[in-house]
């Protein structure tokens, strides 16, 4: 099913970003295949939403660089034409009717798709006569996510894309990014902190700490290389000598820990009188960018 | 059809369980389509290759079918199929753990038959 047609495939080749003394992007390689949802994620301020701007040429790398099918990216309409970014700050004229900037934005993009738009604005109760400014963070999200999915572009890249949404419209928002994703396959990228709510929609995370790529694997090759064994203190302390322990909590004898290891590794601990559970992902996440 | 997302088991296994037990149930019946990964994506949210992935041990093990171009159906047999194999994992996934509970509560043998019998609907 992969490879109908134009993959769209993101290259980002020892991308940094230094804003004064910060170093916001270290040195990132990257590639993101296509038609695959990933979860970008990452804790506030590890340089997810950097990232994404560099991606799509809203700021200039201080070294490296970032190519869609081949080509650079900035100043490059033609590249950027088969992007839709979501950005979590609202940039659309705030005195502007929503149903305008449907129109406005049809113009940037010849695949939009407006009917589509008209539909899920029905369906998540979006006013498309109120201006941008009336709407509340809520409604502003779904006002963003709408122009993303119904946009025609094969790359959407959405920030913190359930900012102020109830969880009505949150599970709405999952459901129709997997309808769409599943009639016409993209590059999807999902940029959350927020993990629990998203975890099983991805096939593949890339995890972001202090502007370094630490991990990018499939959900379910990450999900089965990590354990978790519960017991008696001193037996799971005996049990993660030598192994990668990313997280632990002890309460009084009873400790518990989060374990990088083999199915070996599993069995042994379970012989060894211990509970072996599959941790979730967003403990993972925890675990391995703590500090 | 409903999945425990706290389980311990992977996404895709969880789904063809899910199915089996509809199956055992009736609730899809042999010969009949069963929703597409599209359908049972969006419905249960989850990623569709998590879906399909399920859904493919299923029609690896003869369980379900795709006729090209309609889509997927449950086989002729599955259900008898299903059951068997649930069956030879009986042992393992129910009675092991209850002995293990008996054991941690001190329940004989004796009682552990009586409450097994109590449990037995009158013949």
């Amino acid at each position: 099913m992969k490879g109908a047609y134009l993959m769209s495939r993101i290259e980002i080749k020892g991308l940094t970003k230094i804003y004064g003394d910060t170093v916001a992007l270290d040195n990132v390689d990257l590639s993101l295949e296509g038609e695959t949802i990933y979860g970008l994620l990452g804790r506030n301020g590890a340089g997810k939403t950097t990232l994404l701007n560099l991606l799509t040429g809203k700021t200039h790398p201080t070294t490296g660089r970032v190519t869609i099918d081949g080509e650079p990216v900035w100043e490059n309409d033609s590249a950027l034409g088969n992007v839709f970014y979501m950005t979590e700050p609202n940039l659309y004229p705030q005195s502007l009717r929503v149903r305008d900037v449907l129109k406005w934005t049809a113009e940037f993009y010849p695949d939009f798709d407006v009917n589509y738009a008209d539909e899920l604005a029905q369906r998540f109760g979006l006013n498309t006569k109120k201006k941008v400014k009336e709407l509340s963070t809520g409604y502003a999200s779904i006002f963003k996510a709408i122009l993303a999915l119904a946009s025609g572009a094969k790359i959407l890249l959405f920030d913190e894309p359930i900012l102020g949404m109830d969880a009505n419209h949150r599970e709405l928002l999952y459901k129709e990014i997997l309808a769409h994703y599943s009639e016409k396959p993209k590059t999807i990228v999902l940029s959350t902190h927020l993990i629990d709510e998203i975890a099983d929609l991805l096939e593949e995370v890339i995890i972001i700490k202090k502007g370094q790529v630490i991990l990018k694997q499939t959900v379910e090759d990450l999900l089965a290389s990590a354990h978790t064994v519960s017991g008696e203190a001193s037996k799971v302390d005996s049990y993660i000598q030598g192994r990668k322990c990313i997280a632990w909590e002890q309460l009084h004898n009873f400790k518990s820990a989060v374990i990088f290891g083999s199915d070996q590794d599993r069995t042994l601990a379970k012989s060894l009188d211990l509970e072996v559970h599959q941790p979730e992902l967003q403990k993972l996440f925890i675990g391995l960018t703590n500090s | 059809m409903i999945l425990d997302f706290d389980s311990e088991q992977p996404i895709y296994i969880q789904l063809a369980e899910a199915i089996e037990d509809d199956i055992l149930k009736g609730i899809m019946e042999e010969d009949s389509q069963i929703p597409s990964t599209t359908d049972m994506s969006v419905a249960l949210k989850i990623n569709p290759a998590t879906a399909r992935k399920g859904v493919n041990l299923l029609v690896d093990e003869g369980i379900l079918y795709k006729k090209r171009g309609v889509g997927m159906f449950v086989t002729v047999g599955a259900r008898r199929k299903v059951m068997l194999k649930r069956k030879a994992r009986f042992y393992e996934s129910f009675v092991v753990t209850l002995l293990d509970e008996a054991e941690k509560l001190d329940i004989s043998h004796q009682e552990l038959v009586e409450m097994i019998e109590r449990g037995l609907p009158d013949e």
